[in-house]
């Protein structure tokens, strides 16, 4: 019963402090990557600290971006807050509202560090921008959710990589029809590519508002839109064995699914293409294709991960140290190690213009990831296609996959199911609104 | 009776105040912060909250899916307490009867209790997965009988089996150490009396052992109510569409992973009330049938 209390995180990083030597100004950074992710993590402060000898950077990981943020939380709630705080797109409106966090815009502008704003991609620098466009948190590590292909499968049909559903529905049955043995699409409810992605690239409105951005009386929309097709469409696939579910529930989930060459079709983040070139059959050869539309106009998709927050109440002195670190990680030579170790994507124009200029992303094993920006940059971020600015959104998720995995059991339809999924989500949002009564979204 | 007492006050309020102290910052505070927060709808950043009555308590109570997850937590509790007992009760007899190896055998059914629960759904995962596990062969020669990525009863009993494994070894030592305390010579005259093994142990050490059954009855239901979640979190986080969202995960979910600080701690007290109300009923009720020798 005492678990909603955070006394206890609270005490035990009071004890976490650290021990090390005083001479340098230490500064706390949470992180939630966790695995080969956070080592390389781990690996960029250990970088910073070598070359500083004024600052340190103390680097705690958790596992995962929810237990970070909700350990932040604990912390800041005791006065123990980490200055510098990795927090995910779902934590994104709790943090704005709150209002506890000093803009990094503004940070540097204080400390007079210059940093050229504007060679962020928009498609990047907009999902932490307020609604006047200031940028809030530091992007980092930044993904979006791509289509992953088998290329020898495609090849037996003669069929190049599929850039329309119906291109894809297409591919499935002739896939099925050369080897109705082999699995086509390896499906995984996510409410990431599945509904949101698919609301951006699609330029389909996720909920009322702008998708949220322009107040909290926001509404979800998203059963009344292409979305409940395109779900149809999935159910329709599972239903007439062109996709076979794979979750990790039954042994295997859709990634592991692909790179043991079992399914030809794998969606997910560009971040899995770091793990898939380390970890696949020896016989699998795969690449990278932006998410099938459901006409021939693209727009956008939005951009996933984290960014970095600058956490309210701490010394300047800390706060130097901040921005220090994040002058650091925003110099070129720091965005090509953190992208060339992991799967994620360069985060400025020029970054990505002279990685490119260098050949990385024409060759193995980075080629492919360039796939990511040309889908983060298909075109300007509209008004649908900015992000979301939605509260309590993990638990709108937890509600979606419910209806969702109800639906594809045969319970109720894929409408009843976005029916009931919005009414819910409503609920929750209605709630948020009410919490954070007579304040608005900056 | 002689009663033993201290003379001193002050040394007694002494002796107990760490232990009260305890309770307090770890019980008693939080539990009335929850209380607090039930009432209210607080922000998770801190910066203030508003008070909202019973909202948060109408709101989850007249949810139709919080009913289902209080009736999906029943059938846990009482699937995985039934299967607890039953096991551990027979395999306390047996091990109590001294059979080959009972040495050997009654110090390793204490392992499993040392398991952390997602460790146990970790592996009760691999064991029930349709795909890749054990449970794979039964699936080669029954195609499509077991699934319980998409079959909620299934993945119901997949959590009942691990919760219920879990708690088994718990249950055994009370057991045995419950049976070992039945003076010898009752069960020795039991079968000078022509009392064979089946009807020594209905006659003479079950009624016996009532006391050690009620208190692992209440244990085990308490704990299948409050500390079931990891073993949820790891097999089918409360999956498939919501068969196995018992109230704690949902807590867990809501309030860790949600940031609905309110809303969970207006089920934490619901999840309290509960699990009171039924401690109350297991002491009204069933305790009186039971005779402490």
């Amino acid at each position: 019963m005492n678990k909603t209390y955070p006394a206890l995180a609270a005490l035990a990083l009071a004890f976490c402090a650290t021990t090390a030597s005083a001479d340098k100004i230490k500064f706390d950074y949470w992180y939630g990557l966790s695995g080969d992710l956070g080592e390389t993590l781990a690996e960029t402060c250990n970088r910073f600290n070598a070359s500083q000898d004024k600052y340190e950077a103390v680097c705690t990981g958790y596992d995962g971006y929810e237990l970070v943020v909700q350990s932040a939380i604990a912390a800041f709630r005791a006065g123990k807050a980490p200055a510098l705080l990795q927090s995910f797109d779902a934590g994104t409106a709790d943090l704005m509202m709150s209002g506890q966090f000093y803009a990094v815009t503004q940070m540097m502008k204080d400390y007079n560090i210059e940093i050229n704003w504007a060679d962020y991609f928009p498609g990047i620098a907009n999902y932490y921008a307020s609604s006047k466009g200031e940028l809030f948190s530091m992007p980092f590590n930044s993904s979006t959710a791509v289509m992953y292909y088998n290329t020898d499968d495609l090849a037996s049909v003669n069929m190049p990589a599929p850039t329309t559903w119906a291109e894809f529905d297409a591919t499935l049955k002739a896939l099925k029809a050369k080897n109705p043995e082999k699995c086509s699409y390896g499906y995984e409810p996510s409410v990431w590519v599945d509904l949101e992605q698919y609301s951006s690239i699609n330029n389909v409105p996720l909920a009322t508002n702008n998708n949220g951005y322009d107040g909290l009386d926001t509404k979800y929309v998203y059963n009344t839109t292409s979305a409940v097709k395109h779900m149809e469409d999935i159910k329709g696939w599972l239903d007439a064995g062109l996709a076979e579910m794979k979750v990790s529930a039954g042994g295997m989930n859709s990634q592991e699914a692909f790179s043991q060459n079992i399914c030809s079709f794998f969606f997910g983040s560009i971040a899995n293409h770091s793990s898939l070139n380390l970890k696949h059959a020896d016989n699998l050869h795969w690449d990278v294709a932006m998410i099938p539309t459901e006409t021939a106009e693209r727009h956008n998709s939005v951009v996933g991960g984290a960014s970095l927050w600058v956490l309210a109440g701490k010394s300047e002195e800390e706060y130097r140290g901040v921005a220090e670190y994040l002058k650091f990680i925003a110099t070129p030579e720091e965005i090509k190690f953190w992208v060339s170790n992991t799967g994620y994507i360069a985060v400025t124009k020029s970054a990505f213009d002279s990685l490119t200029a260098e050949g990385f992303y024409s060759a193995a094993p980075y080629k492919g990831r360039e796939v990511a920006i040309a889908s983060l940059t298909a075109t300007e971020p509209g008004p649908l296609n900015r992000g979301f600015r939605l509260g309590s959104m993990i638990q709108h998720r937890a509600e979606w996959l419910s209806e969702v995995q109800a639906a594809l059991a045969g319970q109720k339809t894929v409408q009843e199911a976005y029916d009931t999924s919005v009414e819910r989500g409503n609920a929750l949002l209605e709630k948020f609104a009410k919490t954070y009564a007579g304040k608005t979204l900056p | 009776m002689r009663r033993a007492y201290f003379k001193n006050n002050w040394v007694a309020a002494l002796m107990v105040a760490p232990q009260l102290l305890i309770v307090f910052t770890f019980f008693y505070f939080p539990t009335s912060q929850a209380l607090y927060w039930a009432f209210t709808l607080e922000q998770p950043w801190g910066g203030g909250n508003t008070w909202v009555g019973f909202d948060n308590f109408t709101a989850i109570l007249s949810d139709a899916y919080y009913w289902q997850s209080i009736w999906v937590s029943i059938v846990y509790a009482a699937g995985s307490t039934a299967l607890a007992v039953i096991m551990a009760l027979t395999l306390a007899i047996f091990a109590d009867r001294q059979l080959a190896g009972y040495k050997l055998y009654r110090v390793g059914m204490i392992w499993p209790y040392a398991i952390a629960a997602p460790a146990v759904g970790l592996a009760f995962r691999f064991i029930f997965t349709p795909g890749a596990g054990m449970m794979m062969f039964v699936n080669q020669v029954f195609p499509d009988l077991w699934n319980p990525v998409d079959n909620g009863t299934q993945a119901m009993a997949m959590v009942i089996v691990a919760g219920a494994w879990k708690q088994v070894a718990y249950n055994f030592i009370f057991f045995l150490a419950g049976l070992q305390s039945i003076p010898r010579s009752l069960i020795e005259a039991g079968a000078m009396d022509g009392a064979r093994v089946l009807r020594r142990m209905r006659d003479i050490q079950l009624p016996l052992l009532a006391p050690t059954f009620f208190f692992v009855l209440v244990i085990n239901i308490t704990d299948s109510f409050t500390d079931s979640f990891g073993i949820v979190d790891t097999m089918t986080a409360g999956g498939p569409s919501r068969a196995t969202n018992l109230m704690v995960y949902k807590i867990f979910n809501d309030g860790f992973q949600g940031l609905d600080y309110s809303g969970a701690a207006a089920q934490s007290i619901i999840l309290m009330i509960l699990v009171i109300a039924l401690t109350f009923v297991q002491f009204r009720y069933i305790e009186r049938k039971v005779h402490y020798t």
